[in-house]
């Protein structure tokens, strides 16, 4: 009876203690949370307004007398054209009273530069428009863009705002005309970078990050299986396979930058391949990545059950036959996982990719593995370190979109994971 | 004995590492008869069915001395490939093992990897074969495309025999198959090792005393890594010639 005494008093103390360590845990997990909360609502908070443009309602007069300088009514003559001015002078029709010449110019920068060009493709499509007025909606300039979007920034004293009184004045004159509105912002989506943000995108670097990790994955894969397979399953346990083992894992551990600093010594100074071409990028990565999908094969190997093994050998398969036709396929699901996670690792590194260029201004969207082209986390980075107020918003933005692909990648990882893995 | 002899062992000696687990095992199993090895555990029994398809050879560890004689041929002179070997001596695990694929794939992996058949007919019928020689097929001929690992354990063990005799061995090994069944599963498995018994020697290892009595005909009692005794299975379990034996069947040690 005493014994038993004694077990029920110990037990008390144990609930107890378990009961604390849940509140720990609960609180540790509360905490996390929060902060989780705090970042994703701050970011989204500010991304979402980079998906949404301010455009501005104007009658544009398409003036022969400014598109054909030249009375013979040629192409060229459209292509060369001052559709400034005929900006200038749609501004000015909707505000006569304005004369002097420094403030046309500063009215003329409501509309964002990109619309010169527009105008004259439109022009160019369809020249029945010359000599007539339409009524177009044009892109407002980043400026007005931010101001519009953010009404609090029009409280603050003028010298530190971004539009002066005067400007402010216009901009409330076009709201009350109804001929201002927001839409959907199609360039973040098409465009690659530009120093102008209401015309900067990011489609370019989505494209390079696209690029550079089809170069990571077909060199990494391949070679990281092989080479798990190899010493999971091939290899003489011997001193040489324990060292190269030891110095994978050690591989893994390795600061990014470090693979950077090999990439820019080896495959650019020695090997002379392109600066910032995500092939160079991709090769950078693909030696991050290594070590990660060795671990990961030689671990989904590891956990395929003996027995499997012994009936496949016993049966009389070879090792190779019954490493590829049972070991192999077993443990796809997890060097598959493996692949994916490394992969989003790779898909969120910058460090090793400022090492080899990947870091410079690109204002076209990249067409192969050549061309110089950035990576959705260094836009972001090269975003964040521009002055223009604009590009706030696109940052925020930015980092949306690199974390809706990482989401959607770790997501098909634990898809994988669920849907194929065995169950023994 | 006036029997054929299909497998002898001289001098057979294992290690692991330092550590010995055979001494010394001459045995001679005769052809077509089932022979049972019992002894407590770890006497090595395991280790000595494992030594007859070099299933030890996995093993990185593990050593051999002395010779195992099959059909007149050393089975551990370089000449012979361990592939090879394991294609003539099948073995059923203690624990069934069935691949994570189909029923018939299952069957049909053996005699595909070793290129037995030459149509996806010939296949088929071998397939059915074996499954009716495992006595399975009647359980088992609507649902051939369902997994192996689908099967109850008892299911699952007589599809590792099916496995196993697709690619028409000599000698089928059994280490403890029905250890991990039910009394009525282990009932289907006996019967059908004195089917099999018919057209294959088999050797195989077990823990209960009246299965050892029920299915074979020849019986070794091995202990601490040494064969005590070998006999006729009537002759062990009635009139022992070995105190320890007599003390093992009788239930004294082990
Ligand atoms: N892979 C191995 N590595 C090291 N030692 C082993 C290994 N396999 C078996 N042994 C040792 O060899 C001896 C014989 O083992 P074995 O498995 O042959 O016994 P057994 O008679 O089959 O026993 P059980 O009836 O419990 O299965 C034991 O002492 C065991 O510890
Ligand atoms: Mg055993």
């Amino acid at each position: 009876m005493n014994n038993l005494k004694k077990i029920e008093y110990s037990l008390k103390k144990r609930k107890r203690q378990e009961s604390r360590f849940k509140i720990y845990g609960l609180l540790g997990i509360a905490t996390a949370v929060t902060f989780l909360c705090i970042i994703l609502s701050s970011i989204v908070m500010e991304g979402k307004k980079a998906f949404l443009s301010t455009y501005i309602k104007l009658e544009v007069y398409f003036d022969p007398d400014i598109i054909y300088t030249n009375n013979d009514q040629k192409e060229e003559d459209i292509k060369f054209a001052n559709f400034q001015k005929i900006i200038k002078n749609s501004l000015n029709s909707f505000f006569p009273e304005i004369s002097d010449k420094d403030e046309l110019r500063k009215l003329s920068n409501f509309i964002s530069s990109s619309e010169e060009e527009n105008l004259m493709k439109l022009v160019l499509k369809n020249k029945q428009l010359v000599g007539q007025k339409i009524t177009l909606w044009l892109l407002a300039s980043s400026k007005i863009d931010v101001i519009n979007k953010n009404p609090d920034m029009e409280l603050i004293a003028e010298e530190d705002r971004l539009i002066s009184d005067l400007e402010l004045n216009w901009l409330n004159e076009i709201r009350s005309a109804n001929n201002i509105k927001s839409n959907f912002n199609k360039n973040f989506f098409v465009k690659a970078d530009s120093t102008e943000p209401e015309q900067a995108g990011i489609w370019g670097s989505l494209v390079g990050s696209f690029f550079t990790l089809f170069i990571t994955l077909i060199l990494s894969f391949p070679i990281a299986v092989a080479a798990g397979v190899f010493l999971e399953e091939l290899a003489p346990k011997n001193k040489f396979t324990d060292f190269i083992e030891v110095n994978i894992n050690n591989l893994a551990a390795v600061p990014s930058i470090i693979f950077g600093l090999l990439g820019l010594a080896i495959f650019l100074n020695v090997m002379h391949l392109p600066r910032s071409a995500p092939i160079v990028g991709g090769m950078v990565l693909a030696l991050m990545t290594l070590p990660t999908i060795i671990i990961a094969t030689r671990a989904s190997l590891k956990a395929v059950p003996p027995s499997i093994r012994e009936a496949a050998i016993g049966l009389g398969a070879t090792k190779f036959q019954t490493v590829t036709h049972h070991v192999l396929p077993l443990s796809l699901p997890g060097i598959l996982t493996g692949t994916i996670i490394g992969m989003s690792q790779a898909l969120g590194e910058s460090a090793p990719l400022l090492m080899i260029g990947m870091v410079a201004f690109i204002v076209d969207v990249p067409g192969s593995f050549l061309d110089s082209s950035t990576v959705l986390p260094v836009q972001i980075y090269l975003w964040k370190s521009t002055a223009a107020r604009g590009f706030v918003e696109l940052t925020a933005a930015g980092v949306m979109v690199l974390l809706s692909f990482l989401i959607l990648m770790n997501g098909i990882a634990v898809f994988i994971r669920q849907k194929f893995e065995k169950k023994w | 004995m006036t029997e054929k002899i299909k497998i002898k062992s001289k001098n057979v000696n294992v290690y692991y590492g330092q550590k010995k687990a055979l001494d010394k095992i001459n045995l001679e199993i005769p052809t077509n008869k089932v022979t049972a090895l019992i002894g407590p555990s770890g006497c090595g029994k395991s280790t000595f069915l494992r030594c007859i398809n070099r299933m030890n050879d996995t093993i990185d560890i593990c050593r051999i001395e002395g010779k195992i004689i099959v059909d007149e041929e050393d089975i551990y002179s370089t000449e012979v490939d361990p592939v090879l070997l394991r294609a003539k001596i099948g073995m059923v695990f203690q624990k069934p093992n069935p691949f994570p694929k189909s029923i018939f794939d299952n069957v049909a992996y053996g005699p595909k990897i070793h290129g037995i058949v030459n149509s996806d007919d010939e296949l088929e019928e071998l397939v059915i074969y074996s499954l009716k020689k495992a006595g399975l097929f009647g359980e088992v001929k609507d649902r051939l495309n369902d997994t192996g690992t689908s099967l109850s354990g008892g299911q699952q063990q007589r599809l590792c025999i099916a496995r196993a005799i697709a690619i028409s061995p000599q000698i089928i090994l059994m280490d403890e198959p029905c250890s991990a069944l039910d009394p009525i599963a282990t009932a289907i498995i006996e019967e059908l090792i004195d089917e099999l018994a018919k057209n294959f020697t088999i050797v195989i290892v077990t823990h209960s005393m009246q299965q050892a009595a029920r299915v074979s005909q020849q019986t070794a009692f091995f202990h601490m890594g040494s064969l005590i005794e070998v006999g006729h299975t009537d002759q062990i379990f009635s009139t022992p010639s070995q105190k320890k034996t007599q003390d093992y069947i009788t239930g004294k040690i082990g």
